[in-house]
């Protein structure tokens, strides 16, 4: 530790840290534009300027170590002087067209040109002009506005894993960009929008939409990937009109991936905004009052199961198991994908070891998943802890996938996975060496015939490898949509048999199985094959439209939050199965949000704590299947298209768009 | 440095670049100068490679963009992290030159020495319009450079990899006749100064004691 004095504060901070570190410790706020924490450290804006005693020049407070018994003045002569010069040297080449910047009021160099610059500047030649570059179709450059701090190379190089942007040529002709025109090949790339100090780089979907002082925020949690990042939705005048991540270092840190960030124009388009009823083979228009009489009348007598979807909420999955068993029925299924989950015990279907758990793990076996398509920000993690602490990274599934950090390639399928189950392979070696191994399991590993086979041989490694202590848990079940663990935790497992009569759809399609005959309810936000198969269609809230709880791939409650009110006569899912009910003469008991969350807590326990708390595990048997009963078939991800993998980014003109680009075979 | 010179893309760029039998051999004593898991280290020998390559090939000594991912495949690096190296030196020439490359040095030095009339002579032998140009008829392109550390002898002109010093305008003029005709005279100082010493011949130290 070392003892360092901040403007006559005294600070105690770890040897090694930087100064700008310890005077933010101190409680003093240095101006920075390419620091930024979970980055490398550059040093070339030299905003942050301290004077430090004894030191003849202003020094760089964030590249510069501290030492014991420093003095450090944030607020000097020195100081002031040295970031008014620095302040003017940004502005020199900067255009004064923060008028209309998208940046405008939540700009960096806006705030502290304010705060640190002087009132006027001294240049008085023309301004250099940068060509604007191409960086796909969601990030809009207006290259005249960077400052060239390298925050975005940095990231895209250290956080996202694709060394793509880059700063060529040098001094007066230096420019941020890709030299050879391409679309950034990341599913991150949103991100470089927050960490841009300045308007360089601004959200192409969003351009000339809004300024920030005029739009209602809402914290929530995205749903398009099962990662549960912390969001923020910004609104006006009833329309969501962008999202942005919050920082929660125990999930996204303070990423975000661009699905989630950007599909939300998918919540405008192909919306079911009333209610419909099948009259004469033909959906007509109706009000709620005929659609519940058509299901009381649809359902009677009939022998009825639910579906709940991969975007449901806790809440209304709730309420459909209630209504379900007023109706005597306990067919309940939410494993639309024909994965093989065993959910008799929790830790079967979560990610155990935690997003923040990763930079424990010290050796990593990946089955059945692409993290990059499923969990771009998980992905981000897993790079980070391959990075920093160089663990080998096992991957079992297609050959060649690049996962942006190293990986060793062990095979396709069902037969590598057999051979780590007999504990003669060579990776078993490396996992058997590590301390906290841990593996990823993904889901569309599961969606396969023999999926309860691939869970159970996947819980054997994990068993047989050390990666089920009882301080560390290292089996990880990675789910893909924000939906798909709540019904789980509340028994949505009990399948619906081949013979049924009338279903109860929460956003979910209608299984295979399911025959012609049956009468269908179809209750969510977006018409898709689901809707068009219905009898009776209940248009309902989307994620940012209702108050509502999700749990991540992790199973860690969280709690979103209404930014805008659903349009049309859509409802809260909880509140139209609230009065279904009561036309079908059942009556759930609870006519408040907190009262079905109350029931929530007593149907599930988990809904009453965090979720997710790091834990051991100390039961070792496995779940049901049969470990030897593994096809010798390849792994294949059940996501193909990122852009356009839920019902809500199929609806985006944005994903549309990205798809285009991205996936030129895939466009439709 | 010209701008013209570093901005890419707006002139056809070859389909495809590999390296030729010479540039193997080159290439494989230079990456074997620096430490395993150092091999990036070798990012500018190994674009002098490519350019010299070109030379030989095409007549002009540039750097292909399909050059440089050669390098970055090569050297294991992304290939954005040799674009960045490569447009920041301007040793590197980014679009085709001329078969000459003169570099006339303005720097102080040089400039008291006159190296205006250095360029002068360059712009009006070469049929060169201005910096950053060739010529034509694809022999010249007349760039200006930072100090070559020739000062001694200033002023300098560099054609491709040689100094040829102490230049004026009627010297270079002859320079670049001869270099038009094909000829390639002996670099260094055209006045006959011995390496760097005075003009006309020692200076001092005479008289050596005892002789």
């Amino acid at each position: 530790m070392a003892k360092v004095t901040v403007d006559g504060i005294e600070v105690e901070v770890p040897n090694g840290v930087s100064v700008l570190q310890a005077c933010e410790a101190a409680g003093k706020e240095i101006p920075r534009f390419c620091y930024h924490e979970r980055l490398s450290v550059a040093g070339n804006c030299r905003m942050c300027l301290v004077e430090v005693e004894k030191a003849p020049k202003p020094i760089a407070s964030c590249a510069y170590p501290v030492a014991d018994g420093m003095k450090v003045f944030t607020d000097s002569p020195m100081v002031r002087n040295g970031r008014r010069g620095v302040m003017e040297f940004l502005l020199i080449n900067h255009p004064l067209d923060c008028p209309i910047c998208d940046q405008g009021g939540e700009c960096d160099l806006q705030d502290q040109a304010v705060a640190f610059g002087g009132d006027a500047s001294r240049y008085r030649e023309e301004k250099r002009a940068v060509k604007d570059k191409y960086l796909g179709p969601l990030v809009k450059t207006i290259m005249n506005r960077c400052i060239q701090c390298t925050r975005c190379v940095r990231f895209a190089t250290e956080v996202a894993g694709v060394p793509e942007l880059g700063a060529t040529n040098r001094g007066e002709n230096m420019e941020i960009g890709t030299y050879v025109e391409k679309a950034l090949t990341t599913e991150l790339s949103g991100n470089l929008i927050d960490i841009c100090p300045v308007g360089a780089l601004t959200s192409r979907p969003y351009a000339y939409v809004s300024r920030p002082w005029e739009l209602r925020k809402t914290d929530s949690v995205d749903v398009l990937d099962a990662t549960g990042t912390n969001i923020r939705v910004d609104a006006r005048a009833g329309e969501v009109l962008r999202i942005l991540p919050r920082t929660n270092d125990d999930v996204n840190e303070e990423w975000m991936a661009d699905r989630g960030r950007f599909a939300f124009d998918g919540l405008k388009r192909r919306r079911l905004d009333r209610p419909w009823v099948r009259q004469n083979g033909k959906l007509k228009p109706a009000s709620w009052a005929e659609a519940f009489t058509a299901i009381a009348a649809g359902i009677k007598g009939r022998k009825i199961g639910a579906v709940a979807g991969e975007l449901a909420d806790a809440e209304a999955t709730v309420a459909l198991r209630d209504l379900m068993a007023a109706l005597g029925s306990n067919h309940l299924e939410c494993r639309t994908d024909g994965a093989a989950i065993d959910a008799s015990r929790r830790d079967f279907y979560t990610f155990n070891t935690g997003i923040a758990g990763i930079e424990e793990a010290d050796a990593l076996l990946i089955i059945g998943s692409n993290p990059r398509l499923e969990a771009p920000v998980i992905n981000a993690r897993i790079r980070k802890r391959v990075a920093t602490g160089g663990i080998p990274v096992g991957f079992i599934g297609p050959r060649g996938l690049d996962l942006t950090y190293a990986q060793d390639w062990l095979g396709e399928g069902g037969a590598t996975l057999s051979a780590l189950v007999g504990g003669q392979h060579r990776f078993n070696e490396v996992l058997r060496a590590a301390k906290r191994p841990m593996l990823i399991l993904g889901r569309g590993a599961l969606a396969r015939p023999d999926g309860a086979a691939v869970l159970a041989a996947a819980w054997q490694v994990a068993a047989q490898n050390g990666m089920l202590q009882a301080d560390w848990h290292g089996f990880n079940l990675l789910h893909q949509f924000g939906g798909q663990v709540a019904p789980l935790d509340l028994g949505f497992t009990t399948g619906i048999p081949a013979d049924v009569e009338a279903l109860w759809l929460l956003g979910a399609e209608v299984p295979a199985a399911v025959p012609e005959s049956a009468f269908v309810i179809y209750q969510g936000h977006h018409g898709e094959a689901g809707a068009a198969r219905a009898d009776v269609i209940l248009p309902s809230a989307a994620y940012t439209e209702k108050d509502a709880t999700w749990v991540n791939t992790e199973g860690r409650v969280q709690r979103g939050r209404l930014a805008v009110y659903p349009p049309g006569e859509a409802r809260e899912d909880w509140k139209i199965l609230r009065a279904a009910s009561e036309v079908l003469s059942i009556r759930l008991p609870y006519d408040s949000p907190d009262g079905v969350r109350a029931r929530l807590v007593e149907a599930n326990p988990v809904f009453g704590g965090p979720g997710f708390v790091p834990h051991g595990c100390t039961d070792l048997a496995g779940p049901a299947g049969d470990a030897g009963g593994v096809a010798e078939s390849a792994f294949a991800s059940s996501i193909h298209n990122y852009w356009q993998a839920d019902v809500i980014s199929r609806a985006s003109a944005t994903m549309a768009e990205c798809a285009r680009t991205y996936l030129p075979q895939a466009a439709e | 440095m010209d701008a013209e010179l570093s901005t890419a893309t707006e002139f056809p760029q070859p389909e495809s670049f590999s390296f030729d039998e010479e540039s193997l051999k080159a290439i494989e004593t230079i990456v074997k100068r620096y430490p395993p898991g150092k091999q990036a280290s070798a990012v500018i020998p190994l674009l002098y490679v490519v350019q010299r390559q070109m030379k030989r090939s095409t007549g002009s000594a540039w750097v292909p963009n399909k050059g440089m991912d050669a390098v970055a495949e090569r050297l294991g690096m992304a290939p954005i992290r040799v674009y960045e190296v490569a447009t920041f030196y301007f040793m590197f020439n980014m679009k085709p030159i001329g078969k000459h490359h003169l570099q006339v040095c303005a720097t102080t030095p040089c400039w008291l020495r006159g190296s205006d009339e250095v360029s002068r002579a360059c712009r009006d032998a070469g049929k060169l319009g201005g910096w950053g140009q060739t010529s034509e008829d694809k022999m010249f392109t007349l760039s200006e450079v930072e100090c070559l550390g020739g000062c001694v002898n200033a002023p300098i002109l560099q054609v491709d990899d040689d100094y040829y010093e102490d230049m004026d305008y009627e010297s270079t003029v002859r320079l670049i006749e001869a270099l038009r005709r094909g000829e390639r005279p002996a670099p260094g100082s055209v006045i006959g100064r011995q390496t760097s010493a005075p003009e006309g011949g020692p200076q001092t130290l005479l008289d050596v004691p005892g002789e």
